[in-house]
């Protein structure tokens, strides 16, 4: 699988640089882009080349983006002078242990379409900023992708991060496999192989992960989205239904084809929350309401169906504790730290809930005097000032879970129900009057409620961030453009952890109305 | 125990004269010290010369057995201080520092070292940090050596330049009496290569043999009159006797056709760059044949005059290439020229930025643009009159698609909870004065933690509060490693407050290592060090100066308890610095010495647990509180395929070290019940399997009925 070296040898620098290599690797600190390094310099080492390779020491591999630099070429018979840096286009071959790190290759100029072959791992590592955003912070690979494909000459992009964790292996490994199979090197295949054998560590694996990544990196590549699934690509349905249920069910799932159709899909899945948070007859209450306030109106109806089973489903005490003591999440758990179902395992479960979360448990009457008094809601806060740790795989703590997620069929008569349940009838309320006269901001109405979710003070901030919004949409309730302006609200509700931003659109809508 | 171990690359150190010895600038630095003959070394670490302290750590049994001494220094100047040796003695010394920040710690024992001048040689190599990857304030080296008048040398990036650079900086240093500094950057401190080696040298004298045979020379100590004569004698004595060697020596090169209209003068660390430059400009060739005439300075300081007009002999242009500001040489090179009424004219920042790193595209726009004013006829056309670029959109539009990735704490760090901490306790009582130092802890200042105003360097966050000492409404607040503790923040920083009897809260951060330079023991290091004295207490050190309020805290994991104790911290009525010790070791340096030693106990059948956290997806309703009080880089996120659902939900991945913070985040912030930690148990006892197998049974049955009953959706 050797490779024409004159393939490489475009750009300016032809005549003079003799069959000069230059290969930045872009890598996260903590990746391993250092074993990488070092592979590929005993790679050209053992081919006849001289080699070189420079890195930077110290914070930036504390977890902050890094460049590994190497230089190479045909042992000309004198020490070359090979550069200490990469230089923008001046590099033949790119490789980004992240997607991201690829586009950085590009805007540090680093990536030409005269020279540069990118081989780059299509995974992502979020960074911080993304992380914090109290929403959907995310940044796009797709659009990173296609123009890292455009910017190179030529481009190999495949998850190596999952390449190697399938073998138990590190992505330097797979990273060192697609290397290979690119083709952008002129050494065969085992030659790289027989540098991870003489490294001597981990080697079944590495060779493992090679292996893989090299085949995986042979096959044809999509255009633009590399391989992992997207979000929009739904999978199937995983609802469990005892035959004791079937008709029931059956019944109930009929009821969907009388809504508008193109909401029917998001209507089934809400429906198998609701049910799966409460039982069949909140289904049915589920439905009742989707279709009274839904109407036919396509858009209303797909909006409501998601955000009316999220609000129907809210996150109580009673449905923690019916979480955490499932078999099936026994289950996952189980899957996700890969242990084997005859390895033993500890299971502790973090919890801390608040007073008022307490007193939401209590019914009705009892818990709204509770809240009232102070000495009452003193004493319950006392009880539970400090965080729990229980240890959910013994049986004590089990049924003690068990015995709060039982309280599932008497919800509707506990304090915290009483109070959802206001809450969301004065949504609906508001939707239902809006359809008639403004149906866009019915929409955004509903989709308002994406803001509240989450326990404790997260959950009081989306209440508050909420009727902030609920606050705007009234102002603008009359207006042609009211929609945008409540999109605008929810937006800047979500895109920010303080209520600044939301405040601030309030107040430009206050502006203009008075 | 620091965080490279360097002992298999220390058996190299030891090969015989004539062999080809392949590995990092680093390392080769170190076998031409001990080729050198060096007498004792030593210096503070700091990238980018950390690991040439981890080198002759790894290597003191055969500085030993060569009769060499190897001293940890305990700060930059304590390091050149030693090179006191070297005045009395003629015993070749070396000590090793980063730059410019060592170099400033240092300078008071510079100033008195250059005064009082040297019978051995005294070599100060320099890891200037400097350009991409640093992470200090960008100043040049220069400026000490023309200040103490001491001799700075700045060889090409390859390892045969590099160590002999070291074998002409000690002769360098002997021929004129004067210490001489050897200056390194980054990336040259980390280039692989190869060089011809000599035999290790013992020294002629010994430090032992020396202390059997004390030696003073009352015209060496700095005091008057003898320090009147120093200066004179550094520039009428030493200067010129310098020069002399560097012409002789030949120091200084000289590449390409000695007859040219145009020639380029640089440092020797530029080199590499320039001739890359002049390759792409088809000038040069990769093997660094040249066209154009260079002179490189591998001394930049002193300059000789002669040897620089005779280079701009017959030159009508002369580009100098010097990284950084102010541009010394060049302001030199210019006096020089004027003085000699020379016709050459000398360019340099007119064609090169006058800040900032001389990177490959600095290099070939400056001399490229140079080339195109004076020779143009040398050039190829296309590179003569080179069209409009076509300057690709892609990497503008990309910028905005990408997102910024500053480094940060790493996994399961014990910092992070410290300031997971403050930033709660910052939401309870308010934003407060708060000033950082130098070491991990400093990636506070960024998100998700945003905590800490400034930096004024090693060990004085508590001093650069000093202002705010006597108090007011709030007090203020300062943040401190071990490390600078132990460096300079003992007496600078808490005696300073201890003395003011400052209102103000220090926070210690002591994570057992100097972590941030690659987890090298400090006096408070827990682990017991044969060659050092470790364990020894920065609360002894504490109480031993002055602070009667000081609070330890053995786990920082212990959100709760760091936040209520702060909180304590802040309103206690007692008088003088309220000092917390918070304390939890470095994870990079726990995980590399407790994975191996696990691994062996659960091979040789120990019941061990192993934790890990994860997250419920079903109970996480994506709004990352607990991202905005962690960042870890194991806690990401997870696009779920639940169309209900608008947002990523937390996510924790295998190189998760189950530190614990994100369950203590989750408690003390009562931010959500979506943590739960798994501890798998390896080898458990007989009767541990057996009723874990029972009770496994019995919930499972549970289960099993409870799922009959009832609809359920599988959730992740």
């Amino acid at each position: 699988m050797s490779l024409d070296l004159t393939q490489l040898d475009v750009g300016r620098s032809t005549v003079t640089d003799a069959g000069l290599i230059r290969i930045a690797i872009l890598a996260v600190g903590g990746q391993g882009g250092g074993v990488l390094t070092d592979w590929i310099i005993a790679l050209a080492e053992a081919n006849g080349y001289v080699a070189q390779s420079t890195s930077v020491p110290g914070v930036a591999q504390r977890t902050g983006a890094t460049i590994y630099y190497v230089e190479m070429m045909p042992d000309p018979g004198v020490t070359p002078v090979f550069s200490l840096t990469p230089a923008p286009g001046d590099v033949d071959i790119v490789v980004a242990s992240e997607i991201m790190e690829a586009g950085r290759a590009v805007t540090r100029g680093f990536v030409t379409d005269d020279r540069t072959h990118v081989v780059a791992s299509s995974h992502r590592i979020y960074a911080v900023s993304e992380k914090t955003v109290p929403g959907d912070g995310i940044l796009a690979s797709d659009p990173v992708v296609a123009r890292v494909r455009k910017a190179a000459r030529a481009f190999t992009c495949l998850d190596l991060a999952e390449i190697a964790v399938n073998r138990s292996s590190h992505i330097s490994a797979s990273m060192f496999g697609a290397l290979a199979a690119s083709g952008a090197l002129p050494f065969e295949r085992s030659s790289f192989e027989e540098m991870i054998r003489a490294s001597g560590r981990g080697v079944e694996a590495s060779l493992g992960a090679f292996g893989d990544a090299y085949d995986a990196s042979q096959k044809p590549q999509g255009t633009d989205a590399p391989e992992p699934a997207k979000a929009e690509d739904p999978e199937a349905s995983r609802l469990h239904v005892p035959a004791r249920h079937v008709a029931a069910w059956t019944v109930l799932t009929a009821r969907l084809t009388e809504l508008p159709a193109p909401s029917c899909d998001m209507a089934a899945r809400g429906l198998e929350k609701v049910v799966d948070f409460q039982d069949l007859a909140y289904g049915a209450e589920y439905l009742d309401l989707l279709g009274k306030i839904g109407g036919s109106d396509p858009v209303l109806s797909t909006a409501l169906a998601k955000h009316l089973a999220n609000a129907m489903c809210y996150d109580d005490v009673i449905k923690v504790a019916d979480n955490k003591t499932r078999g099936r999440r026994a289950e996952g758990v189980r899957k996700h730290m890969g242990v084997k179902s005859s390895d033993l395992i500890h299971v502790t479960e973090y919890m801390h809930p608040r007073a008022e979360e307490i007193i939401g448990l209590m019914p009705v009457a009892i818990g709204c005097r509770v809240e009232a008094s102070a000495a009452g809601t003193a004493l319950i806060e006392r009880l539970f000032s400090k965080g729990r740790r229980w240890r959910s795989d013994k049986l004590g703590t089990f049924v003690m879970l068990s015995a709060l997620a039982m309280l599932r069929p008497v919800r509707r008569r506990l304090l915290r129900h009483a109070q959802e349940l206001a809450h969301r009838d004065a949504w609906l309320d508001r939707i239902a009057r809006l359809a008639q006269t403004n149906p866009a901001l019915a929409v955004e109405t509903a989709n308002a409620r994406r803001l509240i979710k989450g326990y404790s003070d997260t959950f009081e901030r989306g209440q508050n961030k909420f009727a902030t919004v609920m606050a705007g949409i009234d102002l603008v309730s009359d207006r042609e453009d009211g929609a945008e302006w409540a999109r605008r609200l929810t937006t800047a509700a979500s895109a920010d952890v303080s209520h600044d931003g939301v405040a601030g659109v309030l107040a430009t809508i206050r502006s203009f109305v008075d | 125990m620091a965080e490279r171990s360097f002992k298999a690359e220390v058996k190299k150190l030891d090969v015989p004269g004539g062999q080809e010895f392949r590995g990092e600038g680093i390392l080769a630095i170190t076998k031409a010290l001990l080729e050198a003959g060096v007498g004792y070394v030593g210096g503070y670490q700091g990238a980018p010369i950390s690991h040439l302290m981890d080198v002759l750590a790894d290597a003191e049994d055969l500085l030993s057995s060569l009769g060499v001494r190897f001293e940890a220094n305990a700060s930059e100047a304590a390091a050149t201080a030693m090179l006191a040796a070297s005045v009395s003695y003629p015993i070749r010394g070396a000590v090793t520092f980063k730059s410019v920040v060592g170099t400033n710690v240092a300078s008071d024992a510079l100033a008195n070292l250059a005064s009082s001048g040297v019978k051995g040689g005294a070599l100060i190599i320099l890891g200037e940090d400097y350009g991409e990857g640093s992470s200090i304030l960008q100043e040049r080296s220069h400026a000490f050596a023309m200040k103490s008048q001491v001799w700075l040398l700045d060889p090409r990036p390859n390892l045969p330049s590099m160590v002999q650079a070291v074998h002409d900086g000690f002769d360098l240093s002997e021929a004129s009496n004067t210490p001489v500094m050897l200056e390194l950057r980054i990336r040259a401190c980390h280039v692989t290569g190869s060089f011809t080696t000599r035999a290790n040298k013992r020294p002629a004298l010994t430090v032992r043999d020396a202390l059997s045979n004390p030696q003073r020379d009352t015209s060496r100590i700095v005091l008057p009159p003898a320090l009147f004569d120093h200066e004179k004698e550094k520039v009428y004595d030493r200067l010129p006797r310098a020069r002399a060697f560097i012409r002789e020596k030949g120091l200084n090169e000289t590449f390409g056709p000695v007859a040219s209209d145009i020639g380029i003068v640089c440092q020797g660390g530029m080199y590499n760059g320039v001739i890359r430059a002049l390759q792409r400009l088809g000038l040069a060739s990769v093997t660094g044949e040249t066209d154009v005439p260079i002179y490189v300075l591998n001394v930049t300081y002193p300059l000789l005059d002669d040897e620089f007009l005779d280079f701009c002999n017959s030159k009508s242009s002369v580009l100098i290439v010097e990284e950084g500001q102010p541009n010394y040489i060049e302001q030199a090179f210019s006096t020089m020229l004027y003085k000699a009424r020379s016709d050459t004219r000398l360019y340099g920042k007119e064609y090169l930025p006058v800040a900032g790193e001389y990177t490959g595209d600095v290099m070939l726009g400056g001399i490229g643009n140079f080339m195109r004013g004076h020779a143009p006829d040398m050039l190829r056309d296309g590179d003569r009159a080179p069209n409009e670029a076509k300057s690709s959109e892609l990497p503008d539009e990309l910028k905005k698609l990408i997102p910024q990735r500053p480094p940060g704490f790493c996994t399961g760090c014990p910092e992070r909870p410290v300031f997971a901490a403050m930033k709660l306790v910052e939401e309870e009582l308010g934003t407060h004065q708060i000033t950082g130092d130098i070491g991990c802890h400093l990636f506070s200042t960024m998100p998700p933690f945003n905590i800490g105003g400034t930096t004024m360097g090693f060990g004085l966050g508590p001093a650069s509060n000093g202002a705010f000492d006597g108090g007011g409404e709030k007090r203020p607040i300062s943040i401190m490693g071990d490390g600078g503790f132990w460096h300079n923040g003992l007496t600078s920083s808490i005696g300073n407050a201890v003395f003011n009897q400052s209102e103000g809260v220090v926070m210690l951060v002591d994570n057992y290592y100097s972590a941030a330079t690659g987890g090298q023991d400090v006096l408070s290091s827990r682990a017991d060090n044969p060659k050092r004295s470790t364990n020894n207490t920065i609360e002894g050190a504490l109480k031993g100066i002055g602070v009667n309020w000081v609070r330890s805290i053995d786990r920082t994991y212990d959100v709760g308890r760091l936040r209520d104790t702060l909180k304590e911290a802040l309103t206690t009525d007692a008088v003088g610095p309220k000092v917390i010790v918070a304390s939890s070791e470095c994870m990079l340096n726990r995980q590399r010495r407790e994975r191996p030693a696990r691994n062996a106990a659960i091979k040789a059948g120990d019941r061990v647990a192993v934790p890990r956290f994860g997250v419920d997806e079903a109970t996480c309703t994506g709004d990352h509180a607990c991202m905005r009080l962690s960042g870890c880089p194991s806690l990401g996120l997870k696009e779920t395929k639940d169309p209900l659902r608008d947002d990523p939900v937390a996510h924790i991945d295998e190189s998760c070290v189950g530190c614990g913070n994100c369950g203590e985040v989750a408690d003390a912030a009562i931010l959500c019940p979506s943590f739960y930690q798994v501890d798998v148990i390896h080898n458990p006892g007989k009767f541990e399997a057996w009723w874990s197998k029972v009770t496994r049974k019995v919930i499972g049955r549970l289960q099993t009925q409870r799922a009959a009953r009832r609809i359920e959706l599988e959730t992740a």
